[in-house]
């Protein structure tokens, strides 16, 4: 065995050049699904560490599902606003529910001194998001049922949105403006980082009774989030929710629902379907370049038993049996498809290396995948060598011997 | 030195200890229109240790035969028996042989060829074309190594090892195969114009070293087309049109 690995290796050595240019078709698809899979993996760690800020025992009371085609959105477009006064009801009502917070986005401009921020999320919410959300402050407080009741100026600062105004200084107890408006910084939030490529320190929370009463628009559409007293009795929660919301709604049984409950596991949903399809591209692109590259494989296979005949014919002479001269092929061509994948996975590494260090994404090449490399080789190397192998090792001693 | 059976007559019937018995050995090349009859029923006994040379007139079928002792080739019709086992049995439409690795196996481990265009790896040194045959016969590393330079000293190449063919005189690859071919101490070498590519000088000295193997109780086959080449031999087969036209032995007379 030894000795024929050292036989395809002095072959392969001597056409250097040869054997690189037909691992290429390998190697761009091993390079196209490990550059493809470095990128989903990256996603997917950053995918699960931010949707885990969501909160797997978080619901969210929408007027509508997070995702869905044209036509439901047609469909949904004559439903009804959700209101304030559908937290209030479902707090009093809830028994698997231990959270429940209203959340109304809204975009401003903040201000202070000469220092201005524009567009900044701005989400009015009341005391029970600072669990919901599960995220800590790192300064103040959060803002309280009473901030709500009347209706304070209060604000609690993002991270980011305390490094662009403050810099060093202690946020809480200065005053900032909030499209026109003075606002007391109550609170600080703890750095959350990115999440779904949005910066989520670059947002305040205000109280919703605030937000509502500065950009009041009557039947303002809003979300409520809550969240399950117990995660393991999530969908108890839901059923427990859903019930309370079509009382609230008044909806007769057998009747629609006209809002939806939308949670964690709905993006996890979309985010899956959306990998899937990359995941397909990949592996139909790279599977046309390894069916290319085998060929390629099989082709300078064939050149090689043809160049090498008389070489066969001597082998044979000095008995070499026909299995052994089709494995020193078969081997041969498992290493020219090696070199393939080696030289794809390289560079798909160095391509997730790059991407680690040149953007948020920590993209990387799972180990695993290099059992996958391996096969990629017995199973290219085999296929497309079998038969210039067998080809090789049918060829009759006399014949091989008197080739010119 | 030399064993007493040297001088064993070829009319003799088939003996028991009889090294290679053809019994109307026949091969006929189907060209599609015409026929070519190479060999044309040889009969030939050969036992341990003779030294014999075959001579003929070029397209006789010198090669052919050599070829098929050698179980590289295989006939067409006639009974082909290799120390007393079986190669191959034709005749009519029933047809008895050895199977590839059989074949593959006596060429391995009973046969040791010598070509007039050396036949050896290009690219590889002479110690590992030397290797090659033991190799295949899946001895050890250390021992195939040691029996490769054992082969090589037999030949006087030791100091030229690790040389390529391209890097070695025409007389010197000669002598690189000729230790291939006696590496795996066969039963017997056959050599298909050895010296045809060499000159006179060279020629003698392959010569001079075939002598020795067949001293040293080597049992060899020459194919020549020089009268004093086949004069070293103590048989000689002189083939005509895939016939043996003449079978002659001489006393040793060295
Ligand atoms: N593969 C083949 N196909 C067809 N005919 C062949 C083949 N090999 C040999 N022959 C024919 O068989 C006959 C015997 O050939 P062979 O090579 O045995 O002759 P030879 O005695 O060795 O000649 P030389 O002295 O020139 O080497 C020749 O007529 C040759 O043309
Ligand atoms: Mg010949």
């Amino acid at each position: 065995m030894i000795e024929i690995l050292r036989i395809a290796g002095a072959a392969l050595w001597a056409h250097k050049f040869r054997a690189l240019l037909t691992t290429l078709g390998i190697a761009i698809g091993i390079f196209t699904v490990g550059v493809v899979m470095a990128i989903i993996e990256g996603l997917n760690v950053s995918f699960s560490e931010q949707i885990s800020s969501l909160g797997s025992d978080v619901m969210y009371i929408d007027k509508r599902d997070w995702f869905m085609n044209r036509d439901t959105w047609l469909m949904t477009r004559q439903r009804r606003n959700i209101g304030m006064d559908a937290a209030a009801y479902i707090r009093e009502r809830a028994t698997y529910i231990s959270h429940v917070s209203p959340r109304i986005y809204q975009r401003t401009t903040l201000k202070r001194g000469d220092k201005s921020l524009e567009h900044i999320a701005t989400i009015g919410v009341a005391e029970d998001m600072a669990v919901i959300s599960g995220t800590d402050l790192t300064n103040g407080r959060f803002i309280s049922i009473a901030d709500g009741h009347h209706r304070k100026p209060v604000v609690v600062i993002g991270d980011a949105v305390r490094e662009e105004l403050f810099e060093w200084e202690d946020p809480v107890g200065q005053r900032i403006s909030l499209s026109g408006r003075k606002f007391l910084v109550i609170g600080v939030l703890e750095k959350q980082g990115q999440m779904l490529g949005r910066n989520m320190d670059n947002m305040v929370y205000i109280p919703a009774e605030t937000l509502l009463k500065m950009f009041s628009r009557r039947w303002r559409n809003i979300t409520i989030a809550v969240k399950a007293s117990d995660p393991a009795l999530l969908a108890d929660a839901r059923d427990e929710v859903e019930g309370i919301m079509r009382r609230y709604r008044k909806l007769r049984p057998g009747e629609d629902n006209d809002f939806a409950i939308n949670q964690q596991s709905s993006l996890q949903e979309f985010y899956d379907n959306a990998t899937r399809m990359l995941w397909m591209v990949a592996i139909g692109i790279g599977s046309i370049a390894l069916i290319v590259g085998g060929v390629g494989v099989m082709n300078i296979m064939l050149v090689t038993v043809t160049e090498r005949t008389r070489e066969i014919g001597i082998r044979k002479s000095l008995g070499a049996r026909r299995s052994t001269i089709r494995w020193q092929f078969l081997v041969e061509s498992m290493t020219v498809s090696a070199l393939g994948v080696l030289v794809g996975f390289l560079a798909a590494s160095g391509v997730a290396v790059f991407i680690h260090k040149s953007t948020p994404l920590a993209a990387r090449i799972p180990p695993a995948w290099g059992l996958l490399g391996v096969g990629v080789v017995v199973v290219v190397g085999l296929i497309f060598g079998l038969w210039p192998a067998t080809k090789a090792a049918r060829l009759d001693p006399i014949d091989a011997l008197r080739y010119e | 030195m030399s064993p007493a059976k040297r001088n064993s007559v070829s009319t003799d019937p088939v003996s028991s200890n009889g090294l290679i018995s053809f019994r109307g050995v026949t091969k006929v090349y189907d060209m599609g229109k015409e026929q070519v009859h190479a060999l044309r029923g040889i009969d030939l006994d050969i036992q341990p240790n003779e030294y014999i040379s075959i001579m003929g007139p070029s397209g006789s079928g010198k090669s052919t035969l050599m070829n098929i002792i050698g179980c590289l080739d295989t006939p067409t019709a006639g009974r082909y028996e290799f120390e007393g086992e079986l190669v191959c049995d034709v005749s009519g439409d029933s047809i008895e042989r050895m199977n590839d690795n059989e074949l593959a196996g006596i060429r391995n481990r009973k046969i040791g060829f010598v070509f007039q265009t050396f036949n050896l790896l290009s690219r590889t040194t002479a110690l590992r074309n030397v290797e090659l045959p033991l190799i295949y016969a899946k001895v050890h590393r250390r021992e195939r190594l040691e029996r490769a330079r054992e082969a090589l000293v037999q030949v006087n190449l030791d100091d030229r090892a690790d040389h390529r063919p391209s890097e070695l005189s025409g007389g010197e690859c000669q002598r690189v195969a000729i230790a291939r071919a006696l590496v795996t101490k066969p039963s017997i070498i056959l050599a298909d114009e050895p010296t045809g590519n060499l000159d006179s000088v060279t020629s003698r000295e392959i010569m001079v070293l075939l002598d020795e193997l067949y001293g040293q109780g080597n049992t060899i086959i020459l194919v020549t087309h020089e009268a004093e080449i086949a004069a070293h031999a103590h048989r000689t087969i002189h083939i005509l049109d895939g016939q043996i036209d003449k079978d002659e032995s001489r006393p040793a007379d060295d």
